[in-house]
């Protein structure tokens, strides 16, 4: 058994059949799949660690907060963050975006101000802010993206004016598979006293992420793209950025005090963890981080370069086919492919494989400003993971050629 | 002309030939490719019906208490479904349309085999027919 079989083993999901077909998932930008380490640890807190937490003095309250508390300092471990409390627990990247969006805006964004977010942003990394704006009457304004979807960095310092109080760029996008380069943002930003926040949802999955060594303010994941239980997630943030920013919802452990005539406000990082936390979910970022870790194995990694290669050379010397984030070399692109066939409707496309077994993704993907740019009404995305393998994206090819002449008629 | 119930019982019998669904969306893509050409002037919003995935316009016209369906679609599997709506509803009363219950579509097994999106796309298109028959009576 390759080592590749032996980590699909740990994927349960990976094992199943579609159609009386093995399933091959390509739909991983999407959700990835579990490992048995992270379902085991889900059932784990329902079973055994099942109280709520921070509150109660007995037992069982005591071992689900060590378990809960204990993911944090494994987070924090992770993105190499300097305080446990620069690390909040979300239900999502979503989640974590709206949060600084309201609270970082309550306290910083004025009248007038800007707010600079990339042309190939998740439509969670636009309307947050299209509401702030809303809210406080600041502009939104655009970092866009050239033909080929790679940022126009080079624009950035001419866009960056003294009313600019934050810039929101994804790490990669989950359109073009790109990976931007966040610490060149961060230097022309910080040069010029404005934060940058990343979404890092498909960052999270495919990069080392230290979020030190990239000096963002601000980093938002969810826990589901990146193996652990849905609905949890993560936001990072500076601490002298959250000190200063007021709660985003209230009630449950983010109190100090609470008196009719006000209230006060707990500590980091409760202060920005209202109500009942997602108790058997957000344990799982730690198996789920570990896997992250082990995934990036030398023969992980070897599938993933071969993959790439065989998926870029097809679908760019395809002339039917147009490729969307046209990377100049491999290592500039994750394994995520979104494009279009010619005169075949992408919903088409994805029915046929999905009836061979393939779980693709069309359609706008949540970034309906880029599908715009591009002048498309959606595409076609395949996104693998470090467990999937070469034949799968061999598969893939032949699935689609075959997918192609059936719907060319 | 055969009776509605015949024409039903027709598309139920050659859908049901075959036993793979990858040979079902086949059919479907033949039928879409064979549909009459839709004129482009006719694409127009109010021939768009909502609540699909793809855009999909249909078109019915009145000849004395019959009424004729044209329609085209961007995505030829949707189209593929459209054809083989109006390929039985075309032509018919109004009267008898809208009194069908339109259950030789479950017949089909397609609602199953499409995501819910694309079920609520196909329940759109039957909705639009047998809104259009309820219009003219």
């Amino acid at each position: 058994m390759t080592q590749i079989e032996k980590i699909r083993q740990e994927f349960p999901e990976l094992g199943e059949q579609v159609y009386g077909k093995a399933l091959v998932y390509l739909d991983n930008a999407a959700t990835s799949q579990r490992p048995l380490s992270v379902i085991r640890k889900w059932t784990e807190m329902s079973e055994k660690y099942n109280a709520n937490l921070h509150r109660a003095v007995h037992r069982i309250a005591d071992l689900a907060t060590s378990e809960y508390e204990a993911t944090r300092d494994a987070v924090q471990t992770y993105l190499n963050a300097e305080f446990r409390e620069e690390i909040i627990f979300t239900s999502g990247a979503t989640a974590s975006l709206n949060l600084v969006a309201f609270s970082f805006g309550e306290a910083f964004v004025h009248e007038g101000d800007e707010i600079l977010v990339g042309e190939a942003e998740h439509h969670s990394n636009i309307v947050p802010w299209q509401l702030l704006c809303l809210r406080k009457g600041a502009v939104l304004k655009v970092l866009p993206v050239d033909d080929s979807g790679r940022l126009r960095v080079d624009l950035l310092p001419g866009l960056l004016t003294p009313r600019t109080k934050l810039v929101c760029v994804a790490h990669i996008s989950n359109v073009l598979g790109l990976v931007n380069p966040v610490k060149e943002i961060v230097n022309i930003c910080h040069s010029k006293n404005c934060p940058v926040l990343v979404d890092g949802a498909q960052g999270i999955v495919h990069e080392r992420v230290d979020v030190r060594e990239l000096g963002c303010d601000f980093y938002a994941f969810s826990g589901h793209k990146v193996y652990a239980a849905p609905g949890t997630g993560v936001l990072y943030g500076r601490r002298a950025l959250l000190e200063q920013m007021p709660p985003y919802m209230g009630g449950g452990e983010m109190i100090g005090t609470v008196r009719w005539s006000g209230s006060t406000w707990a500590p980091l990082p409760q202060k920005f963890e209202a109500g009942t936390q997602n108790i058997a979910g957000t344990p799982t970022l730690r198996p789920a981080l570990e896997m992250a870790e082990a995934l990036r194995c030398e023969a992980a990694e070897a599938e993933t370069d071969a993959i790439k290669k065989l998926i870029l050379n097809k679908l760019q010397s395809d002339p039917r086919i147009r490729l969307y984030g046209v990377p100049k070399t491999p290592e500039e692109k994750i394994p995520l492919f979104s494009f279009s066939v010619e005169h075949i409707h992408h919903e088409d496309l994805a029915l046929i494989l999905d009836k061979m077994g393939i779980a693709v993704r069309s359609g706008q993907m949540c970034a309906e400003p880029l599908m715009d740019r591009f002048g498309v009404t959606g595409m076609l995305r395949v996104s693998f993971a470090p467990y999937n393998t070469v034949q799968e994206a061999e598969y893939f090819i032949t699935s689609l050629d075959r997918a192609i002449k059936m719907l060319e008629g | 002309m055969k009776s509605l119930q015949e024409a039903q019982a027709e598309v139920v019998a050659d859908f049901s030939m075959y036993d793979e669904w990858l040979d079902k969306y086949e059919y479907l893509i033949d039928l879409g490719h064979n549909l009459e050409a839709f004129p482009e002037e006719l694409k127009t919003e109010d021939r768009l019906i909502k609540g699909c995935q793809s855009r999909v316009w249909l078109d019915a016209t009145v000849e004395g208490d019959r009424l004729f369906f044209r329609a085209d679609s961007d995505a030829i599997i949707t189209k593929g479904i459209i054809s083989l709506l109006i390929g039985v509803y075309s032509g018919r009363t109004a009267r008898e349309i809208a009194e069908d219950d339109f259950s030789f579509v479950d017949k089909l097994g397609l609602r199953e085999n499409l995501s819910p999106t694309r079920a609520n796309g196909l329940a759109s298109m039957i909705e639009t027919l047998r809104r259009t028959a309820q219009n003219q009576l």
